[in-house]
């Protein structure tokens, strides 16, 4: 945070007219923990787009041990290396990785 | 899941309309609600339902618009489908409340949090409060021990002489006179009572905002009322069990006319959030994969709001989507304002069922 008057962003200049901030697409730079509906009432955690100077092996294992849940790494072609639990454990992620030093405004959380 | 109806929100259903609400800017397009004047006013309705009447003094409003408007905003919107969250937001109050409270003990823990928020005034006064924050805690243990609000620890401090201890967020502002408080003054205040016509000093911009309120709301009461709040309803979503492992959405078309979205975009959203899949039948109701209760889709559907139809600037829901050049751009029928929104983006979806049954002929 600052102080908002020493900004040295114009808040009156045009708008760029096709928009071209640079939030536009940046999606790639969240970190996603999602859920999937198994059958019955078991669901999946997977947390995708971590950045890549974490260990994501490592990482798996201190969240099996933290969460008491099995997991698995896997390599999607298109989306990278994406950390796979059992159950839902988007809250215990996200308050992991925010104890660890990641900013909360970089993680995002989906599902329902 | 016969679970469906005893999990549903009992606060919900006490609506006799069954319509959803959440509050809207009493003033409009002004991001500044009902904002400092009145310490009377609760944040809770007669009926007791929590009310989002926005920032309790101007400073505060600041503060929001810093850094915790996101935040902020989020409430208003956990709000707008009824008190499903009521139990979080409760949570939040006293952090939002402590520098309009009376000087209860409690006020001292939660000193350190407000220093946090305060990184946007400057250095010096910023290191003031640290020191501060630490010294509180001495007083809060004084404070146990039956002395008041004049703590031994904040002798030394301006803050002394306050005659409410609970103002350190406002002294900050208020520099050169500690004794000026916007929050203090009551909502109707006559005009020609106004502490700087006593004094030889000028009047300072909270005081003249505080003044602006009590004139407004005196004049005006209906403003303070939260019946006359415009509020933005929608219907709950209507979710039914359609055999074992289907959900049925049954009034999305209804839900997206009433958002002035296309169905299209929001089942997009819908399905890329829950991580599944579905169909529109001939009904017009969408029937999704995996079992969802009504309060799962409706916190999908806030949030869908929260990003793709509140405007970001005034937080009217009076706004159109259009496409350009492949990118989406929201823009506000009623303050103008026009930004571009994230594409929906459906991430990875793991493997689930039978692996032979997801396997192309």
């Amino acid at each position: 945070m600052s102080v908002q008057n020493l900004n040295s962003i114009d808040p009156f200049a045009d708008e760029d007219p096709l928009g071209g901030s640079q939030d536009v697409g940046s999606q790639a730079d969240y970190i996603h923990i999602r859920i999937q509906q198994r059958n019955g009432r078991k669901t999946l955690t997977t947390l995708q787009g971590l950045p890549k100077q974490y260990d994501l092996k490592k990482l798996l294992k201190a969240f099996k041990k933290e969460f008491a849940c099995n997991g698995t790494l896997v390599d999607d072609e298109k989306m990278g290396e994406v950390i796979q639990l059992q159950g839902d454990q988007r809250a215990k992620i996200s308050t992991f990785l925010i104890d660890n030093g990641i900013e909360k405004a970089t993680i995002k959380v989906h599902g329902f | 899941m016969a679970s469906e109806e005893p999990l549903f929100d009992p606060s919900l259903k006490k609506r006799k309309k069954k319509a959803v609400a959440f509050t809207e800017d009493p003033l409009g397009a002004d991001a500044d609600p009902t904002a400092p004047a009145p310490e009377t006013i609760d944040n809770t309705t007669t009926s007791g339902e929590k009310v989002d009447l926005g920032p309790t003094t101007a400073h505060e409003q600041m503060k929001m618009d810093v850094g915790e408007g996101e935040k902020n905003e989020d409430d208003d919107f956990k709000a707008m489908f009824g008190d499903v969250k009521k139990k979080k937001k409760k949570k939040e109050i006293p952090m939002d409340l402590v520098n309009s409270g009376t000087s209860t003990p409690t006020v001292a823990p939660s000193a350190p949090a407000i220093t946090e928020d305060l990184d946007f005034s400057d250095i010096k006064k910023k290191k003031k409060k640290s020191k501060k924050a630490a010294l509180d805690m001495e007083a809060f243990e004084k404070e146990l021990s039956g002395s008041k609000s004049k703590s031994a620890a904040d002798d030394d401090e301006e803050v002394d002489v306050e005659p409410n201890p609970n103002l350190d967020i406002d002294d900050a502002d208020l520099e050169n006179d500690p004794f000026a408080q916007p929050t203090d003054v009551p909502v109707g205040v006559d005009v020609g009572n106004e502490p700087w016509l006593t004094s030889d000093r000028d009047y300072i911009y909270p005081e003249l905002l505080t003044r602006f309120y009590s004139l407004l709301h005196a004049a005006n009461p209906a403003l303070l009322s939260s019946s006359s709040q415009k509020r933005y309803t929608i219907a709950p979503p209507s979710i039914h069990r359609e055999g074992n492992k289907r959900s049925v959405f049954a009034n999305v078309t209804d839900i997206c006319k009433k958002m002035h979205r296309q169905p299209e975009h929001v089942i997009q959203f819908l399905f890329s959030e829950m991580g599944t899949t579905g169909s529109v039948d001939g009904a017009g109701r969408l029937v999704i994969k995996g079992r969802f209760q009504q309060k799962q889709v409706e916190n999908v559907l806030r949030r869908y709001i929260v990003e793709y139809v509140a405007c970001k600037t005034c937080k009217s829901m009076d706004t159109l989507l259009t496409k350009e050049n492949r990118i989406f751009f929201m823009s506000c029928e009623s303050c103008g304002s026009r930004r571009s929104v994230n594409a929906i983006k459906s991430g990875f979806q793991a493997q689930v069922g039978k692996r032979s049954k997801n396997r192309p002929a």
